[in-house]
């Protein structure tokens, strides 16, 4: 924590405009990504996780969003408030992102070679000739075999997990320094997901760079991240070192998220899940948004929203009671 | 990096073959593609019946049909064979640069309207005004006001087609911008106009091809139509329409010179549909399999 972060975000909040007016996504996010840092983000549907991803490459269609407050500082630079040339700039040549369903992220009428190409072309102003050579170096990077053979193939004679690692080779042909990974092993099987996430790790380590990987599977953070942002109705209600957050996680949420995990050692019994549900975008809630699900809750929590407090140099927690009494839970 | 040993070819062949290959496993397409290519290839042979299609040879004037005349002689001798097969040429011109530049125009306002929503309203309301009169209506104002030339029968029409195409470029385009490659090429830091080009315009095309080879037949029966009404391509330059029209007063003694052209046109506008219709099954994204 001690050196720059490599991304910065300040107190991010994002609207979107819907029929009752606009309706809030996020509010006052704030977290830094270290320079090849393994950040993950948990948190249901919903949360707002995706959101702020999408904000740090700021693709929110302009007209119906808008950032209220804040700032993602990057090399630095506030890209709120960059030019939409820098943007495009920055975008595939130093952050990087990958999608959920590689199904639908590969262009059906364009060869693999020509959406590997195009990165390496717009940024790198590589030669149709080059950028052929370095696509089949990264096919072979992300594993793929025959690499040589299977680059002029188009997406439609590629599985899943194949796709998947043409998405994460075109997202790093330029060596990013943060990779976007936005659930990135949801859609595939778990086999599948197992290698994916192998080598994503392995990339990471290679080539230095920082991951961000957005999931809801405490089982994928637990075994990729070094660092846990959990999120829950637009706000981050915990952010701590991941053997901190499986040892001691202190937000009443984030406890109600360990314990819906089946346990394989224990005795077979019903799986807990938390009761209620994510509060709706436009819904209004007083206080803290999870105390109406939260079996903690005090009369503090239903009148005010509790700051998000550093109980250690580094794990911050929102939650009044918890953090009133200092190591209690 | 890794050192890898290229083997293959720098850049392959693009492997399109696949469909080609689909498109002549389906019956009409292939009728349709055999009448268009017949009508095609008679019409750039045409110089090969060795008379002027305009020449006069008042001898021989109304032969029906024989082994001298095959499609018999019109009210000036003309050989009515040889003013077909030169009609073709100017018919099927027509249709195919109207196919063409509609099509095009189509296309690129069809994306633009997608893309930019300030752009849509106003430009969809303008094309909905120009639906709503009837394409050969619209046509026959637009001949009428920059006068009788084969010229103002290939912008009338294609101005008169140019709506439809914006429609159904428009109306795919916004399907594939939502798509997560499109997104994926902005993350790339693609910018607007090669997302359009490259990445939204390629995937939103199959409608278009298929409503252009449509056109291409409209076209044609449009055009014999404005020359039939006397304001498409003027005599004596022959096309099907003014083949006809030149005809009717004709036709009781002499139906030769109505009949011939006409079967042109029919032989055209179903083998363009036939062809229209396999290229639709075919690039129908629902019907894809593999």
């Amino acid at each position: 924590m001690a050196s720059e972060p490599l991304v910065s975000i300040e107190n991010l909040t994002v609207q979107f405009r819907t029929d009752r007016g606009w309706a809030t996504a996020t509010e006052s996010v704030s977290f830094d990504i270290g320079d090849g840092d393994c950040l993950g983000v948990v948190g249901e549907s919903g949360s707002g996780k995706s959101v702020t991803a999408l904000s740090i490459l700021r693709l929110h269609a302009r007209g119906t969003s808008r950032f209220n407050s804040g700032t993602i500082r990057y090399d630095g630079r506030d890209l709120l408030r960059a030019s939409e040339r820098d943007m495009r700039a920055i975008r595939g040549r130093d952050i990087a992102m990958v999608f959920q369903d590689p199904m639908s992220s590969l262009n059906p009428v364009l060869t693999i070679c020509d959406q590997i190409s195009e990165t390496l072309m717009l940024h790198r102003g590589l030669s149709r000739i080059e950028a052929r050579k370095r696509a089949i170096e990264l096919l072979d990077l992300v594993r793929i075999a025959d690499a040589a053979r299977r680059v002029d193939e188009y997406p439609h004679r590629f599985s899943g997990g194949m796709r998947q690692r043409v998405m994460i080779a075109i997202a790093i042909a330029c060596r990013p320094r943060l990779l976007i990974a936005d659930e990135p092993t949801t859609a595939l099987d778990v086999t599948i997901q197992a290698q994916i996430l192998e080598l994503l790790r392995d990339l990471r380590t290679e080539l230095n760079m920082a991951v961000m990987l957005i999931s809801h599977d405490l089982g994928v953070i637990a075994e990729f991240a070094r660092r846990v942002v959990v999120m829950y109705a637009g706000r981050v209600v915990e952010d701590a070192p991941v053997d901190v957050l499986f040892r001691k996680a202190m937000h009443p949420y984030t406890e109600g998220l360990m314990a819906s995990m089946p346990a394989l050692d224990g005795p077979v019994r019903r799986l807990y899940s938390i009761p209620g549900r994510i509060p709706d975008i436009n819904e209004q809630v007083a206080g803290c948004r999870f105390s109406p699900r939260c079996g903690h809750a005090e009369a503090v929590c239903l009148t005010a929203m509790p700051d998000l407090v550093p109980v250690s140099p580094d794990h911050r927690v929102r939650c009044a009671p918890r953090t009133r009494t200092t190591g209690a839970g | 990096m890794t050192d890898v040993v290229i083997a293959a070819p720098i850049l392959a062949p693009r492997k399109r073959f696949q469909l080609i290959r689909r498109l002549l496993a389906h019956r009409s397409f292939r009728i349709g593609i055999v009448l268009v290519t017949v009508l095609a290839i008679a019409a750039i042979l045409a110089p090969l019946t060795g008379i002027e299609p305009s020449a006069m040879r008042v001898r021989f004037r109304f032969r029906p049909p024989s082994p001298e005349f095959l499609m018999g002689s019109d009210n000036f001798g003309r050989d009515i064979l040889t003013r077909v097969l030169y009609g073709a040429r100017v018919s099927l011109w027509i249709g195919l640069v109207v196919a063409l530049l509609s099509g095009i125009v189509g296309a690129v306002i069809g994306v633009f309207a997608a893309q930019f929503r300030a752009f849509d309203a106003p430009v969809m309301r303008l094309m909905d005004a120009m639906m709503s009169f009837p394409a050969i209506l619209l046509a026959l104002g637009i001949t009428a006001a920059l006068g009788p030339r084969m010229e103002s029968v290939i912008i009338a029409l294609s101005v008169a087609y140019v709506p439809a195409g914006v429609r159904i470029v428009r109306a795919s385009a916004l399907v594939v911008r939502e798509l997560d490659y499109v997104q994926a090429a902005r993350i790339a830091g693609a910018s607007n106009a090669r997302i359009m080009f490259h990445h939204i315009l390629p995937n939103s095309f199959g409608p278009l091809l298929v409503h252009m080879t449509f056109v291409f037949a409209y076209s044609i029966l449009a055009e014999a139509a404005l020359s039939f009404l006397g304001v498409g391509v003027q005599p004596p330059t022959p096309s099907w329409g003014n083949i006809i029209a030149e005809g009717r007063d004709f036709a009781t003694e002499a139906w030769w010179i109505m009949v011939f052209p006409g079967i042109g046109i029919s032989l055209a506008a179903l083998g363009l549909n036939l062809l229209g219709d396999g290229l639709r099954d075919v690039l129908d994204p629902r019907l894809k399999g593999a």
